[in-house]
């Protein structure tokens, strides 16, 4: 099912990427900062998906899905419409619990503490606790800006006012929004425009470090700019935060991940260095989706 | 398209907006006609029972004579009934309808209990007067009293509140439930921090509904027993010495508006057919002063609420 080389998960931390497939890569390479490659080589495993399948009632969306998630850095989900990425995505802070008849198979492990996410016996409200969540539409509570990022800390019992200013402050600050909105804390959230509306929100994960951050396709509903303005910000988090994000733009997985998944009917097609997936992709499958030819 | 096409379409479109305005007129005539039996109601009432709006009228317990007889009795009662309707309706009805939304799952219990629910709005009642007469006044003992009253009305009005608040929960988009469950909130913080505020308008909307029911009701308060002559008040219930509270009042026995308007209105003689249409007056005003006070504060919740 997944053919790409590093997808073996019992050397994933040594998953380096062959001298052959870099040289491929160096057009990409030249889109980014120095010292990346060096990066991508030793990131360790944040995340492991192992063996996954997940059920609608009798609908299997997923199936059998294993892939690492790599340690302060981005990993991509691509793939046509309805192949299972938000499915996947949903998995990790186990969305999928609020609603019944859903199912899983398989283990999410996160590390490096070992937990399998998708274990009954872990509460989902700690896993929650852990992985934070940018959804495709923002949505920010109705509630003032100060209160939206403010909240995750409340519900953790943080009721200092002190503490809460400068957490939010620095969330504010880390989603690169807080000089637009340091006048007007307490006007309502749903006053900001839509891109900023979607960095309040993933202020709002932020002001809890999480150790993971999922964005689901976190630009759709925005234009050029704000689109360009949250590519920025994912550039800047992933020294900070494991990210995992799923989206429909090519050009922006290629832009900001380290990793790139190609899923297809609720299948991994492939697994690799965004840079190795976009330039050598092993299947032909992918290629075609990547180059437009399919999808 | 061409612009020889132009004719053509504005034809179009003044045969479509041809219906446009034919609803505006139907509907602002159906609004209309409620208005005004209304306003011809409201009055008539306040023109035949004019001269009988003095401060007496308020202060005064009924009597024999039409010219001294006044609504005091009966105006403390409403108020005290509607006070345990809303104090045992409100809080039941909003618990039921967060936890059919919010912590049931979905079965077939839920399911009947939903269809149920739905019925008991539709029941008479008249109904809920024989109930409550066998469980509140014998089963529990509380006698023909106003806590009985106000449990009656309140059961009476549970439905209401109870599809309301469910209907409001519904409203709420589910994104921002899964924005509040993906940062970590349990069940109960979601409740309390989203739901109950982001619902609280539409809640209230049910509230009123059910409270304007509830004090013109007369059926079942007269089936419990309440009592058409009363001269007395119930108890006071803020008492001078500790613990500055009394429920004695609860056990009291009470008249209400409707009562009194109803014990007037079936009397021969011409003098408390006015009484009655006072009476009825300030039944209306009350209606519209609790409606008013409701949309007062739905209205600043509203305000911290900004979709
Ligand atoms: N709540 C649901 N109940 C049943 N089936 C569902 C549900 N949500 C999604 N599916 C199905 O699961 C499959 C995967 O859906 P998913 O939303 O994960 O796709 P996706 O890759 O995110 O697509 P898109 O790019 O359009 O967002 C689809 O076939 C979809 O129809
Ligand atoms: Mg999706």
């Amino acid at each position: 099912m997944v053919s790409s080389t590093t997808m073996r998960m019992s050397d994933q931390r040594e998953d380096q990427a062959t001298p052959q497939a870099l040289s491929n890569t160096a057009g990409f390479r030249s889109l980014r900062s120095h010292g990346v490659v060096a990066r991508v080589e030793t990131a360790p495993v944040k995340a492991a998906v192992e063996d996954f399948s997940f059920y609608y009632g009798d609908f299997k969306a997923l199936k059998s899905i294993s892939l690492p998630v790599h340690e302060k850095r981005v990993t991509a989900l691509i793939g046509p419409s309805g192949c299972g990425k938000s499915t996947l995505l949903r998995a990790f802070n186990r969305m999928h619990d609020l609603y019944p008849g859903n199912r899983y198979e398989g283990a999410i492990r996160l590390h490096p503490d070992n937990t399998n996410l998708l274990s009954p016996g872990v509460d989902p409200i700690e896993v929650r606790m852990r992985i934070g969540m940018v959804f495709q539409k923002p949505n920010p509570f109705p509630k003032s800006i100060y209160e939206n990022v403010a909240y995750g800390l409340r519900i953790r019992g943080e009721g200092n006012r002190s503490v809460l200013d400068d957490r939010v402050k620095e969330a504010l600050q880390g989603a690169a929004l807080w000089s637009e909105v340091e006048h007007r804390l307490h006007d309502p959230a749903t006053a900001l425009s839509g891109g900023q509306q979607q960095r309040l929100c993933i202020a709002r994960c932020l002001a809890t470090n999480p150790e993971v951050l999922l964005f689901d396709e976190p630009t759709s509903a925005l234009d050029p700019i704000a689109t360009a303005s949250i590519e920025d910000l994912i550039h800047e988090l992933r020294d900070k935060v494991t990210i995992l994000i799923v989206t429909h733009n090519m050009q922006q997985a290629a832009r900001v991940s380290d990793y790139t998944a190609y899923m297809y009917l609720g299948e991994l097609m492939e697994f690799g260095e965004t840079s190795q997936i976009f330039v050598n992709p092993t299947r032909k499958e992918t290629e075609d989706y990547i180059t437009g030819r399919f999808g | 398209m061409n612009s020889a096409d132009i004719p053509v379409i504005r034809k179009i479109i003044q045969r479509n907006k041809r219906w446009d305005l034919i609803f505006a007129i139907a509907g602002f005539l159906a609004l209309l006609l409620g208005v005004l039996t209304f306003l011809a109601l409201f009055v008539q009432m306040a023109y035949t029972g004019w001269e009988r709006l003095t401060p007496e009228f308020f202060t005064n317990f009924p009597s024999r004579r039409a010219a001294q007889a006044g609504i005091l009795s009966a105006w403390v009662g409403s108020l005290l009934v509607m006070l345990v309707t809303a104090l045992s309706a409100v809080p039941l009805g909003v618990a039921a309808g967060i936890y059919l939304e919010e912590y049931a799952s979905k079965n077939l219990v839920t399911d009947i209990i939903e269809i149920n629910v739905t019925n008991l709005a539709g029941v008479p009642s008249i109904v809920y007067g024989l109930l409550a007469l066998g469980v509140f006044v014998y089963g529990f003992g509380f006698g023909q009293s106003i806590l009985s009253a106000g449990l009656t009305l309140g059961l009476l009005i549970l439905p209401v509140v109870i599809v309301a608040t469910r209907e409001a929960i519904r409203s709420i988009p589910l994104h921002i439930r899964e924005a509040a469950y993906g940062l970590g909130a349990t069940r109960w913080q979601v409740t309390r921090d989203h739901i109950v505020p982001y619902s609280l308008p539409g809640i209230l909307t049910g509230v009123i509904i059910g409270m304007s029911r509830a004090i013109g009701e007369t059926a079942p308060i007269i089936t419990i027993g309440a009592l058409t002559f009363i001269a007395f008040l119930p108890a006071s219930p803020v008492g001078p010495e500790f613990p500055w509270l009394s429920f004695e009042w609860l056990k009291s026995g009470f008249t209400v508006m409707p009562i009194q308007m109803f014990n007037w209105t079936s009397r021969p003689e011409e003098a408390f057919q006015q009484n009655a249409a006072a009476a009825g007056f300030i039944l209306v005003l009350m209606t519209l002063a609790m409606n008013a006070t409701a949309i007062w504060i739905r209205y600043h919740v509203r305000k911290d609420i900004k979709w």
